[in-house]
């Protein structure tokens, strides 16, 4: 048997690997991707002052921090049995919106977009935010690098500091928003608005002007039939800060919806020996492997597993781009994982809006943002990551220290999926050793548009992800080695 | 003469990736960068390998950014080999040069944290007990991953390391600052940390009045008066023990500095150096020269966690360095 190994050298290089099996007929036996790294949150923050757990958590992760500070900031909230004040509430939920403001722009211009934009088949030199420049014209790339740095300076504003933000407490948030500073988010998120439709417009353009990715989009390989999970607010729509967790089932019928405390009703965690990450899945249907359908516990998360978990999008703009993007890929749910890209914008566009509307509301510069935290318990918050559903859990003890934890992370979520949709894309393209950069392009194009959080720095700057893929034989004798 | 351009490396080891984003937000001065110096490795941007890496002559990258500390086989490796290869390795950011909060699982170990996030986390069903091993065989053959170590040690507790540059992630000005001296051929000695040399109580702009203090506040206790000093109102902020450079930016969103700036250049005990500080501001209302031991149990036991309030980022750097590991 053969095995190809593709070892991508960015973030992935340290963080991430791809081993692939080839059959002695040539074609593609089995996939694995490799998480090398574990930190351990879950252990050492047990000992710590509970209140310090959303400046730790945040640095699970750099490039969604925010995520992981307001999940932790809510589930002190119920761990200490408080409310926020309403104006704290909205407070959060802008700073929230100006983190997907930031995170879906760097995903789509620097790490996904070039894909399309400039096209699978492109010179990989050329497959980048560069290329994406080149392609869009100048003009175009300044206003991307702006809309970016406008989502980090919402967060600056409310939260202390871009990354790693400190203003979380249970029961509120540190400061008020002064008038001045609110008319500065209130012109960033007005300028975001149009930034998002111009977005959907160049996606629109590119990529659905082409038949070729539209077909590329729809085809087998990308494919996958699974549950999907999302937040939701009262009314079904898409809620990135609070609300209930929805799961439909692959033909888009509601199988579950349950409040974030009950998390352990619904899901579980399987282990494998050969990565540091874990496997979660469905606990009413159970840990079946890396299998698809609904006969399969896995589910997916992030804009695509959101969209289709909704009944669509709490704002105008973004619920007709919604409709949209049903009707042009035939209905809901969608099973595309190149569709994620799509979704992403539609979010993007949702969240400019959703910050436009809160930089208007008059309660936002209200004093009152925060309420006297109860008594230490155990608490439990939920908000969806630009990746996808965040679960954090604490037991507290009597003097509010740590003494239990449970993170079940974005991209976790996504892990069996990923898994199986390089799998799916490795056996739709790759036959035999004939492997070239197109190909290997395609088999990274099915999990980059899950925006994994292992590979988050891949992000920025030139945007392509170099590979290498190692074809070996039986004796383990090295025959082939493809770079770029 | 048309100056040579530098050559610029960035890697990233135990960290979280909010080091690569905060060289991303200086954002248009990413420009003056490229001006300045060619990348020649950037895992998260370029098209180049370990392998290319290994294939250049000794002292090649003339300045290479490490961030991120050392926790497991292939991240000491990367260290190793980027030192080789670089004329001068910076430690960039809180983790590479003090450990960080991924440092803090110094105070556990390998087998621990496997127990905790394979076997007895919540929502983890593992009735066979398994764990990631650096060798595994699958059916269809061999998959390795790297070595989980038990302590996370600094960069420069695995390789010799030329400069720092500090913060969680470095402020905006620190990585400027830091391009400029490079760019002007100003580098301070060898050893030094590319930050002011005052602490964060030096920049912050919060009235202190001398006052002592009977009673600590957890941060969720008490709401602060916005312009005085947070540590006078009975909330514990690192301040007095931690470098500047940062502009106080916690202090201005109305939360106490935990200490992502590292130790003061004259007190390079972070914790002991707050410890000394909290020592010399905590006393009971009615002022004596000589407490009983229940009184001063009394006012120590009102610090909750000291380990986590004292050295959140710095654990591997200090004299403690880890929990005692015993058979």
């Amino acid at each position: 048997m053969k095995n190809i190994i593709i070892d991508p050298i960015t973030r992935l290089e340290g963080h991430g690997k791809i081993s692939i099996f080839l059959n002695d007929a040539g074609e593609v036996e089995n996939a694995y991707l490799q998480i090398p790294e574990l930190r351990g949150f879950e252990r050492f923050c047990i000992g710590r002052k509970a209140e310090d757990m959303p400046l730790l958590t945040s640095r699970i992760c750099g490039v969604c921090p925010v995520a992981h500070h307001m999940a932790g900031t809510k589930t002190l909230d119920a761990a200490f049995n408080v409310e926020p004040p309403s104006a704290a509430k909205k407070l959060r939920e802008l700073m929230y919106c100006g983190y997907f403001i930031y995170d879906h722009t760097l995903h789509f211009y620097y790490l996904g977009g070039p894909d399309f934009i400039v096209g699978p088949d492109a010179p990989p030199e050329k497959r980048n935010i560069i290329g994406v420049i080149e392609k869009a014209g100048l003009d175009i790339g300044k206003e991307v690098i702006k809309h970016r740095a406008y989502g980090q300076r919402i967060t600056e504003i409310i939260g202390g500091k871009a990354t790693h933000p400190v203003c979380g407490l249970p029961g509120g948030i540190s400061k008020p928003l002064s008038e001045e500073d609110r008319k500065e988010i209130e012109n960033m998120a007005s300028s975001s608005v149009n930034f998002a439709k111009f977005s959907l417009k160049l996606f629109r353009d590119i990529v659905l002007g082409n038949s070729k990715y539209v077909d590329l989009i729809k085809s087998d390989a990308y494919t996958l039939k699974t549950y999907y999970m999302g937040l939701v607010d009262e009314n079904n729509k898409v809620n990135f800060y609070d609300g209930k967790i929805r799961v439909v089932d692959p033909n888009g019928k509601e199988f579950l919806k349950f409040e974030a405390k009950n998390y352990l009703d619904h899901i579980a965690e399987h282990v494998e020996e050969w990565t540091y990450v874990k496997f979660p899945y469905l606990k009413k249907i159970g840990w079946k492997g890396f299998v698809d359908g609904p006969e399969s516990g896995a589910y997916r998360v992030g804009p695509l597993g959101r969209l289709n978990a909704a009944d669509g999008m709490a704002t105008p703009l973004a619920q007709e781009e919604y409709e949209f993007m049903y009707k042009t890929l035939g209905g809901k749910p969608v099973h595309s994982t190149l569709a994620y890209h799509w979704a992403r914008l539609i979010e993007l566009l949702y969240a400019s809006e959703r910050a436009l509307e809160l930089s208007r509301d008059p309660e936002i510069t209200s004093k009152d943002v925060r309420n006297k935290p109860g008594e230490p318990g155990e608490g439990i918050g939920v908000v969806e990551a630009a990746r996808g559903t965040l679960i954090h859990h604490y037991v507290l003890d009597e003097n509010a220290l740590i003494k239990d934890v449970n993170l079940i992370v974005a991209t976790v979520n996504n892990s069996p999926s990923i898994n199986m949709s390089i799998r799916n894309a490795a056996k739709g393209l790759i036959h035999g050793d004939k492997v070239d950069h197109g190909i290997l392009n395609m088999v990274e194009m099915a999990f980059r548009a899950y925006d994994p959080c292992f590979g988050c720095a891949t992000h920025f700057a030139v945007g392509q992800m170099p590979l290498t893929i190692e074809i070996y034989n039986k004796e383990k004798k090295l025959l082939k080695t493809v770079q770029r | 003469m048309v100056k040579e351009k530098l050559k610029f490396a960035f890697y990233w080891a135990a960290s979280c990736g909010g080091c690569e984003i905060a060289v991303l937000d200086i954002n248009e001065k990413i420009l003056d960068v490229l001006q300045l110096a060619d990348i020649v490795f950037w895992p998260v941007a370029m098209d180049i390998k370990y392998k290319d890496v290994e294939n250049m002559p000794d002292k090649y990258i003339d300045v290479c950014f490490f961030n991120g500390g050392i926790r497991n086989s292939e991240q000491e490796h990367m260290a190793k080999l980027l030192r080789q290869k670089s004329k001068f390795l910076v430690a960039y950011g809180a983790c590479a040069q003090l450990g960080g909060i991924p440092g803090l699982a110094n105070m556990t170990n390998k087998e621990e944290i496997f127990e905790k996030v394979y076997k007895t986390t919540f929502s983890t069903v593992n009735p066979n007990g398994t764990v990631p091993k650096p060798k595994v065989t699958v059916k269809e053959g061999e998959l390795d991953i790297p070595e989980f170590y038990d302590t996370v040690r600094t960069l420069d507790q695995t390789v010799d390391v030329d400069y720092y540059v500090p913060g969680c992630p470095p402020a905006v000005e620190r990585t400027l600052y830091a391009l400029d001296v490079i760019a002007k051929g100003e580098l301070p000695p060898k050893g030094s940390v590319l930050a002011p040399l005052k602490s964060v109580c030096d920049e912050c702009p919060r009235k202190k009045e001398n006052k002592k203090i009977s009673k600590i506040y957890r941060v969720y206790e008490k709401a602060p008066d916005p312009e005085r000093c947070l540590l006078e109102q009975g909330i514990i902020c690192m301040g007095p023990a931690t470098r500047g450079g940062c502009g106080a930016r916690c202090l201005k969103a109305d939360m106490p500095c935990t200490g992502c700036g590292g130790p003061c250049p004259n007190a390079p005990e972070q914790g002991a150096a707050m410890i000394s500080a909290l020592a010399s501001i905590l006393g009971l209302e009615e002022e004596k020269d000589k407490y009983t031991e229940e009184e001063v149990e009394k006012l120590i036991s009102q610090i909750k966690d000291p380990i986590g309030t004292f050295y959140m980022y710095a654990l591997p750097a200090s004299i403690l360095r880890r929990k005692v590991m015993r058979e």
